[in-house]
Parts: C-alpha cells; sequence; structure tokens
C-alpha cells in the first residue's frame, strides 16, 4: 500500500534539480506575482506620470530649463527608486519567507548540501527579475519619450548614456534583490532583512550627504552601496563619483560579499 | 536503521542531549519518549543534519545524512513544527520538494491518495488543520519511498480517527522492513504503537527497551482481591512476606503472594471469589516515575510542594 508504484528511485541531487525546484517554489506562491506586479505597476505607471509632469514643466516657456535634453533621459525611469522596495522585498521573502514559515527544514534536509538551494534561489530570482525589469524598462523608456516628443525634447536609445541607463535599470534591479537575498540568509528574518535593505539603499545616502559636508567624508560617500550603484543609471553624476560601470562594480561587489556572508552561515549554522 | 553513538548538542552551557547512544532496527516501529523538553526533537534533527552535534555521531542507513546523494530516498522526515510553506498548495509543496531529487510527478499524486489529501491538495497549506498540516508532513516524509522514516509527535493534533491511521500506517511501514523512529511525550500512545522503547530525559537514555519488558518493570507484584469472606480470606494469607491491606468492604490489596497462589488457597478453603486482579502500575505512572527526576518544566506550585515533601 504504502510502497510506491511509481519508479522512484531515479537518481540523486543536482544543482540542476535544486534549480527546478526553485523555480516551482518561486512560481507557486502569490507574493511573489503580487510584488512583481507591484514593480511593474510603479515604474510604468510613475514613470508616464514622472514624463507628463515633466512635459508640462517644460511647457511653461518663461521658465526654461537648461539641461531638458540631458534629464529627457532619465526622468521616466526615475520610478526605479520606488522598484527597488517591491523588488528587494522579493529578494528578501525568496529566503525569509522558509524560515518564518519553517519550510527551510524541508529545504534543507532535501539538500543537505545547502549550497545548491542558495546558488538556485539567486539564479531563478535574478533571470525573473533582470527578464521582466528589462522589458519593463525599455517599455517605460519608450512611452516617457513619447509623452515628452509633445515638447520635441524626447531622447532615443541613441541618445547620449541612454541605452545603457535603460538597460541599467534592470541590471540594478537584479542586484538590489540580490543583496535582498543575502541579507535574508543572514538575518533569517523578514522584518529584520528589509529593515537592513533599505537602511543601506536610503538611509545610508542621507548620511553621506552629512559625510560631503566634512572634508574627508566627500571621498567616502561615492563608495555607498546606493551611491555606487545608483552612478549606472545617471547621466549628471554627482561630482567626484566613481562612473557608471565601476560604480557599478562596486555595488556588485558588496553584494558578492553579502552572498559569501550568507553562504558561510547558511552552510555553518544550525538550520 | 539509525545509529547514534555518544550524540551530544551543547547550546552554550546548556546541554540539550548528552551523550546518547541507541539503535533504531529495521523492520520494527521505534518510540523515542521523554517529556517535553528532554531533547527528542534536538535528538532527530541531528540525525537530519540540521542541528550539527557538539560531538559524537549518528548514522542513517550506515552513513551520515548528508553524505546521501539522494536523502530522499534514504530518510523520510515529520518534524514537529510544520515545515510547509502557507502560501503554497500541498500538491505545488510536495512537487518541489521532488523536484530536488528528481522524483517523478506521479509519486506526488500517489502519496496525495495514500494520505488521503486529495480533496484539499490544490488548497494553500496555510488553510489546513492541524490534522491535514500532519498528513501533508507525512506524505513529504513519503515521497522518495525511504528505508527509514523519522517522525516527531505525529499524533499531536489529529482526532482519534486520524491517530488511528498513523498508528496502522506506521505499524504497516514497518512491516514492510522500514526502520520506524517516532516520538511522543505520550506513553500510552507508544504502548500501542511501538514494540521497542528508547525513553530519555535531560537529554540523557533512560531506557532503551522492549515495551513488553518496560511493562512487566512497571508491575507492582500487588494483587486485588474481592471476596464477601474478606476477613476469613486475610487470616488464611497471612505469612512472613505477606502483606495484606483492607481498602475497602470485602477488598484486600495483597502482595507478597501471586494471584495463582492466592486462587488456590482460596480454593482449598472454599472461600468464594469475586474478583482476582493482578495491579500493574498504569504505562503513565511507570513513566512518571521514570523520568520523575528528568521534566524540564514544572509548573512552579508542584514543585514547591515536592520540595515541602
Amino acid at each position: 500500500m504504502t510502497t510506491a508504484t511509481t519508479a522512484v528511485r531515479t537518481g540523486k541531487v543536482t544543482q540542476t534539480r535544486v534549480l527546478n525546484s526553485e523555480w516551482i517554489k518561486l512560481r507557486t506562491l502569490r507574493s511573489t506575482f503580487w510584488t512583481l506586479f507591484g514593480a511593474v505597476v510603479a515604474t510604468i505607471g510613475l514613470g508616464m506620470l514622472f514624463s507628463w509632469g515633466f512635459a508640462s514643466r517644460l511647457s511653461d516657456h518663461s521658465h526654461p530649463i537648461g539641461d531638458a535634453a540631458t534629464m529627457a533621459v532619465t526622468v521616466p525611469l526615475r520610478p526605479y527608486v520606488i522598484a527597488q522596495l517591491a523588488v528587494g522585498v522579493l529578494g528578501v521573502m525568496v529566503i525569509t519567507g522558509e524560515y518564518s514559515t519553517g519550510m527551510i527544514r524541508a529545504t534543507l534536509s532535501a539538500v543537505p548540501g545547502r549550497l545548491p538551494v542558495l546558488w538556485a534561489k539567486a539564479a531563478v530570482f535574478s533571470v525573473v527579475v533582470l527578464v521582466l525589469m528589462e522589458i519593463v524598462s525599455f517599455l517605460t523608456f519608450f512611452g516617457g519619450e513619447a509623452i515628452l516628443s509633445s515638447q520635441h525634447v524626447q531622447a532615443t536609445l541613441s541618445s547620449p548614456q541612454a541605452l545603457r541607463i535603460v538597460t541599467g535599470v534592470g541590471l540594478y534591479l537584479t542586484v538590489v534583490g540580490l543583496l535582498g537575498t543575502a541579507l535574508g540568509t543572514i538575518i533569517r528574518s523578514t522584518a529584520g532583512a528589509i529593515a537592513a535593505l533599505f537602511g543601506i539603499l536610503l538611509v545610508l545616502p542621507v548620511l553621506g550627504e552629512v559625510l560631503n559636508l566634512t572634508s574627508w567624508g566627500k571621498h567616502i560617500t561615492p563608495y555607498l552601496p546606493s551611491n555606487a550603484g545608483g552612478d549606472l543609471l545617471t547621466n549628471a553624476p554627482d561630482p567626484g563619483s566613481l562612473g557608471p560601470w565601476t560604480g557599478f562594480g562596486v555595488f556588485v561587489l558588496y553584494t558578492a560579499i553579502a552572498m559569501a556572508v550568507a553562504a558561510y552561515l547558511l552552510k555553518r549554522r544550525d538550520a | 536503521m539509525i545509529e547514534a553513538r555518544g550524540l551530544t548538542k551543547r547550546y552554550g552551557d546548556k546541554t540539550a542531549v548528552h551523550d546518547l547512544s541507541f539503535t533504531v532496527r529495521p523492520g520494527v516501529v521505534t518510540g523515542f519518549l521523554g517529556p517535553n523538553g528532554a531533547g527528542k526533537s534536538t535528538t532527530m534533527r541531528m540525525i537530519l543534519g540540521l542541528d550539527r552535534p557538539s560531538s559524537g555521531s549518528v548514522t542513517v542507513n550506515g552513513r551520515p545524512y548528508a553524505g546521501h546523494p539522494a536523502p530522499l530516498h534514504e530518510v523520510g522526515a515529520l518534524l514537529e513544527a510544520k515545515a510547509i510553506h502557507t502560501g503554497r498548495t500541498a500538491y505545488n509543496h510536495l512537487l518541489a520538494l521532488a523536484a530536488t531529487t528528481g522524483i517523478p510527478r506521479g509519486r506526488v499524486d500517489e502519496v496525495i491518495d495514500l494520505v488521503g489529501l486529495r480533496d484539499v491538495a490544490r488548497k494553500r497549506a496555510g488553510g489546513f488543520s492541524l490534522g491535514m498540516g500532519q498528513r501533508l508532513g507525512i506524505a513529504s516524509a513519503l515521497l522518495g519511498d525511504p528505508k527509514t522514516l523519522i517522525l516527531d509527535e505525529p499524533v499531536n493534533g489529529l482526532d482519534p480517527e486520524g491517530i488511528l491511521w498513523i498508528r496502522n500506517l506506521l505499524k504497516d511501514l514497518a512491516a514492510e522492513g522500514r526502520a520506524i523512529f517516532v516520538s511522543s511525550h505520550l506513553m500510552s500512545e507508544m504502548a500501542l504503537t511501538a514494540e521497542h522503547l528508547i525513553v530519555i530525559g535531560r537529554g540523557r537514555l533512560i531506557a532503551d527497551t522492549s515495551v513488553t519488558e518496560f511493562i512487566e518493570r512497571a508491575s507492582t507484584g500487588r494483587v486485588k482481591v474481592r471476596s464477601p469472606q474478606a476477613s476469613r480470606l486475610r487470616e488464611l494469607l497471612a505469612g512472613p512476606d505477606v502483606t495484606v491491606a483492607n481498602t475497602e468492604e470485602g477488598t484486600l490489596v495483597v502482595s507478597g503472594l501471586t494471584s495463582d497462589q492466592i486462587g488456590q488457597i482460596a480454593s482449598d478453603n472454599g472461600v468464594t471469589l469475586f474478583e482476582l486482579a493482578p495491579q500493574q502500575a498504569s504505562l503513565e505512572e511507570a513513566f512518571m516515575e521514570l523520568t520523575g527526576d528528568s521534566v524540564e518544566y514544572r509548573a512552579p506550585a508542584l514543585s514547591a510542594e515536592r520540595r515541602a515533601a
């Protein structure tokens, strides 16, 4: 009665199988759908709103804006700042959702090597968020520029730095999410990891503004995670900033270090 | 087959499990018994490689758990707290677990039918009752058709029908030659399900014995006799090593003689007996006597009373 009639003994745990398992896990939770839906709606909706507001401002010819052509590239994409909240929360919950429900014990019993689980979560999450948010970023860019064309300041992908910034949105958001996954693995609590992630992304830059007032602090500010990562998404960099790819590289490096700490702790700690 | 050797787990200066050695053999249900906080769950988590022992070792089917290339085929586990994401359906939960080891979809359907969750398989596990959650946990444990099963308090929260179902399931699984290791803090439940018992208290091994032996050890050697001629019988039974207590009108509690001897004496002397019953301490009593000093948490009023006594 209890013995399997289906041929069950088919093999062993492999990284590919764990990837498949994590893909099933990600797509079978409603929270995945809703957080990504939030990110999409915020990016496109607010992108259109910002573009419309910018176009209205430009139509006031009594106060012309000098660098309108530069701003036209980034204004539709500014809502990435909001989208990173949703993507970051999803990145955290990919792992803390398992800790809060106890699922992690089932997961780690099935895959006692543990690290394949972390790699699979990171990979599945990255592919989903990268593909989705790149599409959303391009849509938002084209939609926003269409609105700005009423004022004849619209940018195109061949405008200076435009292609880098449009593709950069998806890249940046993916790394934000991965940082969330790493922090979630380290902290093992949804609330704690979200607080840490947004502390790093939103509170540290404010601290950076204070640092900028000191002579030595100026040299630290560009290295703060969100400042470094944000370099990829601007065509009007702050003086002393690291440059788009160097800055983004530093942001990726921080995330890689966090992920390495997460892997070490996941492997070592009692589950 | 589970073999623990000198298994020890310390959290800071608190020792949860101390130098535990035991063997869980295939083909029988082995009960793992101890008061709450005795270290049962910690021991089970160490078997599954979830917690790292401070010292000692434990192997499952001859290897440390993490050393198996496909642990789901070796050991199925139902852990005490639910290990299920509340937002996922029962079916998808099992599908995700099965995927890690390449277990086919057909087996997922099979275990769902086996535990009787067909009707709710597409519903999210967050809305499951305790009993349905336990059934889903057992379905996860059986996914890989494992040779060894570990179940932590499986009857917790089940209704009588569910308890009976688990009891028979465990016996069937053992009869198929699997090693079944099942924990409980309920002695009476273990007496009905298990053949062998491992009893721990405060993380230490108290007994490693068959259930029959455990019950024998618990018997008191007293015999209850009811007779209309109780006072006459009392005189007849009197002897150097015999004590007779007269608890109520017409009832004697005798120690120092077996029920056979008492029956013979009564018959030889023409004394009528209404009742002749050897007295066993209840299993609960035996268990409490055995683990009395090792209960981790006790209501303060009770312990104050004990100190006074």
